[in-house]
């Protein structure tokens, strides 16, 4: 790998990587997992004059239960939060989501703070992210602020942070005991889905109390698919079928997929 | 000296290449360091077609560390042209091929300066500051249209059409007139299908290293073929043969990716000779991409005459070949291996093959495993299928009553060669079995009784090919610049070790390890006392290396006509020592004994007498080396029969393998587990033809697969569990029995699988779907629209990538 040249910063603590941030400028970025960034080093599409590496910010690490949610910590990597508790016990469907990422030397690398900032509508993490009402946990110059998915993404490789904040904790609302499926469509084990379906609901005596359905890569960003939701509240689960058709209305590849995917995540979900 | 007791031909063991390999204990060619090293950067053209009117290497030539920048212009007077040494017909149209481009780019990916620098990045760095105006020519992308000579990709040739090429079995003498079969046919088919460009994706990238040092000149580079490379570096630069040192180190694949003599090879030897220092390049993935030669990229018309009764007359193949911007080393000919293959292993009265070679404006064509043989197995075992349909018989069925049968070998065909053995009943019982045909059948019926969403298809392929590569005289008769021999030296040390040397040139096969299991097997000595010795020209100081699986037929052969002179002079000197006649002496697991006494010599012993010579029999040469060159007078045809189930999921056009057999026959096997391997991998690669590969250009011809994140290769993870077993028909025409495995597994496994995804989706009303099957185009298909051409839809990836900036 032959990148541009760059500077190399180690911060030990986000006051100071905020403050580094500030200094360096425009051009600096911050590097997580690597996972997005280094081939973009490597194939020279971008050249930062530095890089901040938060990889010794161990408090950016782990996932901590704060009462009605869970705090994931950006630097957390993939294969930390497959194989975490909480996450397992109150946010199934992220851990479902994570297993499908990539593969295992990926999932130990790669980060989930990172995967979200870097904003590829094809990552596996937006749609859920998005699905679970995640909020983002946001320090900059002028302190800490907090931004809900729906705001956090805006565009292709483009979210609400600013170029002199980090990302520095994901709260995800508990979903306990609700199930869940990732219902992913690619074409080899290692490529971005063409299309996939995050869903997760709530069934209470065979009835859907709740439901969540978030696409990945059907757009310039994640997309919910709140008419499925709505018209899955207060129905028996034999209502899937019907309500997945909702999950669009055009007559493409991807339109079909969505539809089809959709189906198939909310009946492996409460199957 | 320990004898050994078991066989060692025929042991499945661990390769003796893998400690070494997968512990980094070893040495690439990016590894090497020298003092004083220079680094090589190339610019490469972001365009197809251009004249180069500017190139302005100022501001870069001014960059940290940089020594020099050279633009094709300072090349122009020494750089020659690169080789082609297959000038197919009198009347080739044949470019001049630099190198680097002078004053016109002829494809996205060719080289326009380079920068020398002191270190990697400082070249890479210089590359961005130089500044090239093109002046855009029209881009002649599509074969068809090529041949239409509207815009030329070489207007000093006055046409894009390279050389036409036939074979006809009238004129031959070896069958009919294949209009005559046609005319009087019951039932004549015609179907076209496309060969998409694949890259062939060899896991070390490229790398050259070149030191000049008192007047001698060492090339280290990651290829396939150091000995014809020495060759062909010193014609066209002039620099003497024997000043001219070529070693292929320990070299990360090939799959033909590296039968090639590059522009960087030829531009680092330039380099080193201008400056008098050691100069290295070593390209990025990308930079292989955009930059290599790919593969396949033909688009074939095929005719098929029959009876009703299923009788296949005659086979009427014409083909366009993309030959790219250039012809590189084997270019024109990689269509013509498969003329002799297209009548595969069936019985046709008639046929007739013709090939135009066409060029575009696209990076170089050139040999990817399998090398014009799979693209012929596909049309062939495609065309069963569809006659099979057309006359609503089991395709199996069609099958056998159209091979040739195990009792008529040998056999020669309407393509004029003949196959010497062969067992097709055999090996298809096998698959059969393994498979369970009849009850995935029965399973397929219910899936489409029942409207299942997920339907089963079964696809076959009873293929072979021909290997082996080649008689020398057959090469001739088809215009090819070389012979195809092989070469072997055994130096037997005065310790009892045995050192040999070879002519084939390993990038992955394991040939050290087979090497020695035949040494071991014949001279009686153990495996570990074996060392091969390959790759350098210093050493081995001829060979026609490593590609068209001929290393074993060919060059195993050789080894073992040399490991016999060893036997036949040992023998002798043996008889002497033992003071008896020769005829009485027996050689039996490393020793020498008088026949009906308990007298022997090891051959330890006998080669430590050779070589202090003190008593030695009249007229003897002290030691017990020897040599031996091999030249095959025929091909090996291995074959076999490979059955896969797909399951396809209409709702996403999703397709997947759930079961493939691969029986294969490739004559006698010298190590079971290296051939395994050679199936399995040869499988991914073929299986990668038929659902995942495709190289794609922009209009502008500009190449947008060039990573892995577009470029899609399937791992393990995406490949089925493979079932494999073998059949043995020995091939007669060498000693070992060996028939060559390199290629087989690619060659049979497209058809199987685009058989089955077909045969899944017909009753849909599906009758063709292009390769690579894409969910997409599958999908697409089902709903009876029109494939747009334009493959899958971008699913995250990294797309379109600037062509500039070749180290990037």
């Amino acid at each position: 790998m032959i990148p541009a040249d760059f500077r190399y910063l180690f911060p030990s603590s986000v006051d100071e990587a905020v403050r580094m941030l500030a200094e360096e400028g425009e051009d600096a970025k911050i590097i997580a997992g690597g996972q997005s960034l280094v081939p973009v080093l490597r194939m020279r599409l971008a050249a930062p004059t530095a890089l901040i590496d938060i990889g010794g910010l161990t408090e950016l690490t782990g996932v901590r239960d704060d009462g009605d949610s869970l705090l994931i910590g950006a630097m957390t990597t993939h294969y930390e939060v497959q194989r975490d508790h909480l996450v397992q016990d109150h946010a199934l469907l992220l851990r479902l989501v994570t297993d499908t990422i990539a593969d295992p030397q990926i999932r130990h690398r790669g980060t989930f703070g990172g995967s979200l900032c870097h904003a590829d509508p094809a990552g596996d993490l937006l749609a859920p992210a998005l699905a679970l009402d995640a909020v983002m946990i946001i320090a900059g110059p002028g302190g800490r602020r907090e931004v809900p998915a729906a705001e956090f993404f805006v565009d292709y490789f483009t979210t609400a942070l600013a170029p002199d904040e980090i990302l520095i904790d994901v709260r995800v609302p508990k979903y306990t005991g609700w199930r869940a499926h990732y219902e992913k469509l690619n074409r080899v084990a290692q490529a971005w889905s063409i299309v996939a379906v995050a869903a997760t609901v709530q069934v209470r005596d065979g009835v859907i109390s709740a439901a969540r359905v978030g696409l990945t890569n059907v757009g310039s960003g994640p997309v919910r698919a709140v008419d499925v939701e709505a018209a899955l509240v207060g129905q028996p689960t034999s209502a899937i079928s019907e309500a997945a058709r909702l999950a669009s209305s055009g007559d493409g590849y991807k339109d079909n997929l969505a539809r089809v995917l959709t189906g198939r995540a909310l009946t492996a979900a409460v199957g | 000296m320990t004898a050994t007791a078991e066989s060692e031909v025929g042991k499945a063991r661990l390769r003796k290449e893998d400690a070494r390999l997968i512990t980094g204990q070893t040495r690439w060619t990016d590894n090497l360091q020298l003092t004083g090293m220079l680094h090589m950067a190339v610019l490469r053209s972001p365009v197809a077609h251009a004249r180069i009117t500017n190139v302005d290497v100022s501001r870069a030539t001014a960059m940290p560390g940089v020594a020099l920048v050279l633009t094709g212009e300072d090349f122009a007077a020494e750089q020659g042209s690169l080789p082609c040494a297959w000038p197919i017909t009198e009347d080739m149209k044949s470019p001049a091929a630099p190198a680097i481009a002078v004053d016109q780019v002829n494809f996205a990916g060719e080289a326009v300066a380079v920068v020398i620098a002191d270190s990697a990045y400082h070249a890479a760095d210089a590359l961005e500051a130089i500044d090239v105006d093109y002046e855009d020519l029209p881009v002649v992308l599509d074969m068809e249209e090529a041949l239409r000579d509207n815009d030329l990709v070489h207007p000093d040739l006055g046409t894009n059409k390279c050389a036409t090429w036939v074979f006809d079995s009238a004129e031959a003498g070896s069958g009919t007139n294949v209009e005559d079969e046609i005319a009087a046919a019951e039932v004549v088919l015609e179907r076209t299908f496309k060969q998409q460009r694949l890259i062939p994706a060899f896991m070390e990238p490229r790398s050259v290293v070149v030191d000049v040092t008192a007047g001698m000149y060492t090339v280290w580079s990651a290829t396939q073929i150091p000995h014809i490379l020495r060759w062909m570096l010193s014609a066209v630069t002039g620099i003497s043969e024997h000043k001219l040192r070529v070693i292929a180190p320990d070299v990360g694949g090939g799959f033909g990716g590296k039968l090639q003599v590059t522009p960087e090879e030829l531009l680092c030897l330039l380099i080193a000779r201008r400056m008098g220092r050691p100069v290295k390049w070593t390209e990025s993935r990308t930079e292989s991409m955009l930059s290599a030669h790919h593969g396949r990229d033909q688009i074939q018309k095929i005719t098929m005459a029959a009876r009703r009764d299923g009788t296949v007359t005659g086979l009427k193949v014409e083909l366009l070949a993309d030959m790219g911007a250039y012809l590189r080393l084997v270019t024109p000919g990689v269509p013509i291996l498969g003329a002799f293959m297209f009548n595969s292993i069936y019985k046709f009265a008639g046929y007739r093959f013709v090939c135009t070679n066409v060029f575009t404006n696209k990076v170089p064509t050139d040999a990817y495993r399998g090398a014009g043989r799979p693209e012929a197995t596909f049309a062939i075992e495609r065309m069963m299928d569809e006659l099979a349909v057309e006359l609503g018989m089991e395709p199996m069925k069609l099958r056998e009553m159209n091979w040739i049968k195990h009792e008529e070998f040998p056999f020669t065909t309407v393509a004029g060669l003949t196959y010497d053995s062969g067992n097709y009943e055999a090996a298809t019982a096998r698959a059969m079995e393994l498979f369970g045909y009849d009850e995935l059948r029965e399973e397929q019926a219910r899936r489409r009784a029942g409207g299942d969403v997920v339907q089963l298809g079964i696809g076959i392929s009873t293929y072979t090919e021909m290997c082996g590569l080649a008689p020398s005289r057959v090469l001739g008769a088809l215009r090819y610049g070389a012979g195809g021999w092989e070469t072997a030296s055994i130096r037997m040390l005065p310790t009892g070790k045995v050192e040999v040397i070879t002519g084939t040139s390993p990038h992955g096969q394991g040939h050290e390890t087979v090497w020695s299991q035949i040494v071991a097997d014949r001279l009686g000595v153990p495996f570990e006392d074996v060392e091969v010795l390959h790759g350098d020209t210093a050493t081995s100081h001829k060979g026609m290396d490593s590609y068209g699986s001929r290393s074993l037929a060919v060059g195993g052969t050789a080894l073992v006509h040399a490991a016999d002179k060893v036997l036949a002079k040992a023998k002798t000197l043996a008889a002497h020592m033992m003071e008896c006649d020769e005829a009485d002496v027996e050689f039996a697991s490393g020793s020498f004994s008088v026949r009906g006494t308990s007298t022997a010599r090891t051959l330890g012993d006998v080669v430590l007498a050779a070589h202090v010579a003190h008593d030695l029999p009249e007229g003897m040469e002290p030691g017990m080396d020897a040599d031996a060159t091999f030249d095959p007078d025929n091909f090996s045809y291995p074959h076999g029969t490979h059955l896969c189930a797909t399951e396809v999921d209409t709702e996403t056009g999703l397709v997947k393998i759930s079961r493939y057999v691969a029986v294969d026959d490739v004559g006698t096997v010298v190590n079971p587990l290296i051939v395994d391997g050679q199936v399995h991998g040869g499988l991914a690669q073929g299986i990668a033809q038929a659902l995942y590969e495709e190289a794609t250009h922009d209009e502008m011809g500009t190449l947008t697969t060039a990573t892995f994140a577009d470029y899609l290769v399937p791992s393990a993870a995406d490949l089925p569990a493979f079932l494999t077993d073998r059949t043995t028909t020995p091939a007669t025409s060498n000693p070992l029995g060996a028939k060559g495995v390199g290629e087989a597994g690619t060659i049979a496994s497209t058809p199987a699988v685009v058989n089955a995804v077909l045969d899944a989706v017909r009753h849909l009303g599906v009758r063709d779907i292009d390769m690579p099957m894409s969910p997409e185009r599958v999908w697409t298909a089902l709903q009876g629209r029109e494939d747009t051409g334009a493959g899958e839809v971008a699913a995250g990836g990294l797309g379109s990538i600037d062509a500039q900036g070749g180290q990037a």
